[in-house]
């Protein structure tokens, strides 16, 4: 039901934009992992600039962006939160394979709000002292699989089971957390660093969890916009590759 | 049965105002044109309205004194109420419903409650029992709803215009039922109206009301000659009870011959003994007057009678004499005639005049239940 | 993950959401009549800004309910706390915060049909009850909830029916915990986001089914006891 309103207003904003993008053709519209939101706010000022393109930002999950550009829905371009619908999408000609770039990599969090809640989150989550841990649900999103992933490999996923919380984006998990209903959560250090509230954090380990690629691809729809190369280009730029890693992710090699 | 009631009761656009003690037997009937106050009056002796100011009295017994902050809920007045439109349970049949009063019945006064197969018997109710609520003539429903409020047991019965909804006939039907209730179920009613017709057929007493205030209270026959019944039902409707007894039927002609205190009226055949009493109302316009008998005319009753009193109205066409019938001084008649009339006839009090009458509608009461 | 045809299909999630949708709607009810009862009789000015009230879940996007919901929850929340030191239980992430929350997400769906039909009724059969003798709750009881069968009816139906499909709310307040707040639009959403259509259409349908079985008894219920039933 979700997925069919946000298809809707993804529509009329579709309709809105057909006239202009066919007079100019120098409009990308980017379907944006809703946990690089912050980051591509702030990207997008430089991009005009530097562009002369006008870039449009839809916001929501990759799963249900995967969905829609299946069903032919206006993107340009899917800047994805995980690696795998980018290449589903250039297996099956819906993306233009060699378009395919790693634009970041997430950062797995421990968050509390409460300062002073833990340091050492390998012990906080072995003791136990919580009541609920919330986290994205990994069947839906990369960031869930990551925490299951860092769970297993501390013997505690199964045990945890009926106290672990599943949201379906990271940005829910963060709400969970933030409004006290569950005291600690695995979120997106991004996610940390925009909500302004440092309380308890704890860097997971990256060799407890497959890194977090979060992966671009130019839709085949729009392999001859001009403004949609433009703005994968721009993102591989030594500007947006300071923006992103400012907010919390981490890069991969240039 | 005594009831004591002082109310106060504001309304935008409408005040209502009495106070009253009323000696309940019979029916006593409250009579008023459409916004006089008489439902609303009803309405709080039941305790459905809260009356800004009230104290009601049934028998010594407080149902509510404001003053005293006692302000008995319906659901404990032991009133009963029979509603214009009837309000049966519709989720019920007929029987339904009645149970649902028998089964709340209270000991009023220690009476104990009429029994299921009287009440039914008395409102002929045992071919609808079964029947739903909704498939009922106006006239039925009523039956039921006062089967269903005598069932309740209460002390005292209140008749909200229970005929208004009803052609002609069906009232006609309706009428002798509630007739026979005081005397049956030896409860009094208290009876809302503004046709003086019904009135005149039911009532023992009457209280008129105009504007939310009593303009006339008292017997029946003296209330429904006075100004005020006049102002309740317009010129048209005015007239004066006749009190006859049956003296003999005149089967050939299917007519009935009564005794007016030695003088005779023949009228349609009733189905009476001799020497049962009746009411007639003789409204002034069917009343015409001849200085003489008249032999020579389809007009049957002529009655001797003398001038009393003539009042013509000033701007108008038409006079209203009142006449004392000879040999009965209490016995009254109206006469609208012209004032034109009145001049040729040169008519004035005192005279022995000859009163004729077109028409009369009966009343006829039970035997026993005659009340001066 | 993505596109795996797992054709197991568990039934919990389903026995979760009627289990949720009864309790909901069954103490709905409960709550439900006197508000409703209370807005058909009431004659206060405030009347129009409690029936605004009522109808506000209808206007909210779920999960912004949802998040509010669980703020109000959370065990550092007056309520929250409250219901954790009576209960010992959260009521974020937990049955019981599930059927508050459905409820008032429901609220509407139950109390305007319930208002409309303690309209419907009006003052008259409730005078006529009490000037044969009956009290309040007794002619409640006996009078005015028989009449309004229709208006129960239809809130229990509308707000069941609204319970099953309700996905936002109870995914932010439950936490979707397997076996205790997992409801079936959680579990066909799963599925559908990870391409297990086979499975989403199965519970789909099943819902779908159920739901139009429940409907079709119901209203066939509902012609049988219209206007006079006993």
């Amino acid at each position: 039901m979700t997925s069919l309103r946000s298809f809707l207003v993804m529509l009329c904003i579709a309709a809105a934009q057909l006239p202009a993008s066919q007079a100019r053709a120098a409009e990308v519209v980017a379907a944006t992992a809703a946990n690089f939101a912050a980051a591509m706010a702030r990207i997008e000022p430089g991009f005009e600039q530097a562009s002369g393109h006008q870039l449009t930002i839809v916001l929501g999950s990759s799963g249900k962006f995967l969905q829609q550009i299946q069903q032919g829905a206006p993107f340009d371009v899917l800047l994805s939160a995980d690696a795998e619908r980018p290449e589903l999408l250039a297996r099956s000609g819906l993306g233009v394979p060699a378009s395919r770039f790693t634009y970041a990599i997430g950062r797995l969090v421990l968050w509390s709000p409460q300062p002073g809640a833990f340091s050492d989150g390998e012990a906080y989550l072995k003791a136990g002292a919580f009541r609920h841990l919330a986290i994205a649900n990994p069947v839906v999103a990369p960031y869930g699989a990551a925490a299951q992933r860092a769970l297993e490999q501390f013997g505690l996923w199964a045990g945890l089971q009926d106290r672990i919380v599943r949201a379906e984006d990271i940005g829910q998990v963060y709400a969970m957390a933030g409004s006290g209903a569950a005291e600690a959560a695995f979120v997106a250090y991004s996610s940390v660093l925009a909500g302004g509230k440092p309380g308890s954090q704890w860097r997971v380990p990256q060799n407890l969890y497959p890194p977090l690629k979060q992966d671009a691809i130019l839709i085949t729809r729009a392999q001859n916009n001009p403004a949609a190369k433009a703005l994968l280009d721009y993102l591989k730029t030594p500007a947006a590759r300071e923006v992103i890693a400012a907010l919390g992710y981490d890069l991969p090699a240039p | 049965m005594r009831l004591e009631v002082a109310l106060a009761l504001r309304r935008t656009g409408f005040t209502l105002e009495l106070e009253e003690a009323l000696e309940l037997a019979g029916i006593t009937a409250v009579m008023g044109a459409s916004g006089s106050g008489k439902s609303t009056l009803l309405r709080a002796l039941a305790g459905l309205e809260t009356p800004d100011r009230a104290r009601i009295a049934l028998d010594g017994t407080v149902l509510a004194d404001s003053a005293a902050g006692v302000i008995l809920p319906p659901h404990r007045r032991g009133i009963g109420y029979v509603f214009q439109d009837a309000r049966l349970f519709t989720h019920r049949r007929v029987l339904g419903n009645l149970r649902f009063a028998q089964s709340r019945a209270r000991p009023a006064n220690g009476a104990p409650a009429p029994a299921l197969d009287e009440v039914i018997a008395a409102l002929d109710l045992a071919p609808l029992l079964d029947r739903h609520t909704d498939g009922l003539s106006g006239g039925e429903r009523q039956r039921v709803a006062i089967a269903r409020a005598l069932l309740a047991n209460p002390r005292l019965l209140l008749l909200d215009e229970p005929l208004s909804a009803l052609d002609l006939k069906r009232k006609a039907e309706l009428l002798p039922y509630i007739r026979a209730l005081p005397a049956r179920f030896r409860i009094p009613l208290i009876y809302v109206s503004h046709a003086v017709e019904e009135v005149a057929q039911l009532a023992d007493a009457v209280l008129i009301l105009a504007h939310g205030r009593v303009t006339a209270r008292g017997e029946v026959h003296a209330v429904l000659e006075s100004p005020a019944a006049e102002a309740v039902s317009g010129h048209f409707e005015a007239g004066a009870l006749l009190r006859v007894q049956v003296l003999r039927h005149i089967t050939d002609f299917a007519l009935t011959e009564f005794d007016l205190a030695g003088q005779r009226l023949t009228l349609p055949h009733i189905d009476a003994a001799a020497g049962t009493p009746v009411r007639l109302r003789v409204r002034a316009r069917d009343v015409a007057i001849a200085l003489h008998d008249v032999p020579d005319t389809s007009i049957r009753n002529q009655l001797e009678a003398r001038v009393l009193t003539i009042d013509a109205e000033p701007a108008g066409a038409y006079a209203e004499v009142l006449l004392e019938l000879a040999g009965a001084p209490t016995q009254r008649l109206r006469a609208r005639i012209t004032r034109e009339s009145v001049d040729r006839l040169h008519l004035q009090p005192g005279q022995p005049v000859c009163a004729l009458i077109k028409a009369v509608s009966f009343d006829r009461r039970e035997p026993g239940d005659e009340r001066g | 993950m993505i596109g795996t045809q797992d054709m197991t299909i568990d039934l919990g999630p389903v026995w979760l959401t009627l289990r949720l949708a009864g309790v909901a709607v069954t103490l709905l009810l409960v709550v439900g009549t006197p508000l409703a009862w209370w807005l058909a009789h009431t004659r206060t000015r405030l009347k129009p800004l409690i029936e605004a009230v009522t109808a506000l879940p209808l206007v909210l996007p779920p999960t912004v309910l949802g998040f509010y919901l669980l703020v109000l929850f959370a065990p550092g929340a007056p309520l929250g706390a409250a219901w954790l030191g009576l209960t010992g239980e959260t009521l974020t992430f937990s049955f019981s915060g599930l059927v508050l929350a459905s409820m008032l997400y429901s609220l509407p769906f139950v109390v305007q049909p319930l208002q409309a039909a303690f309209e419907a009724v009006g003052r008259g059969p409730l005078e006529a009850a009490a000037v044969l003798g009956a009290r309040p709750l007794d002619a409640f009881f006996t009078v005015a909830s028989p009449l309004a069968a229709r208006g129960y009816l239809t809130a229990a139906v509308l707000g069941f029916a609204h319970t099953l499909g309700e996905f936002g709310v109870v995914l932010m307040v439950g936490g979707n915990i397997p076996g205790r707040t997992r409801v079936v639009s959680i579990a066909i959403y799963e599925q559908v986001e990870t391409l297990n259509f086979a499975a989403a259409h199965v519970l789909a349908g099943g819902l779908l089914a159920f739901s139009f079985a429940v409907l079709v008894l119901v209203y066939s219920l509902n012609r049988r006891f219209p206007v006079h039933a006993a």
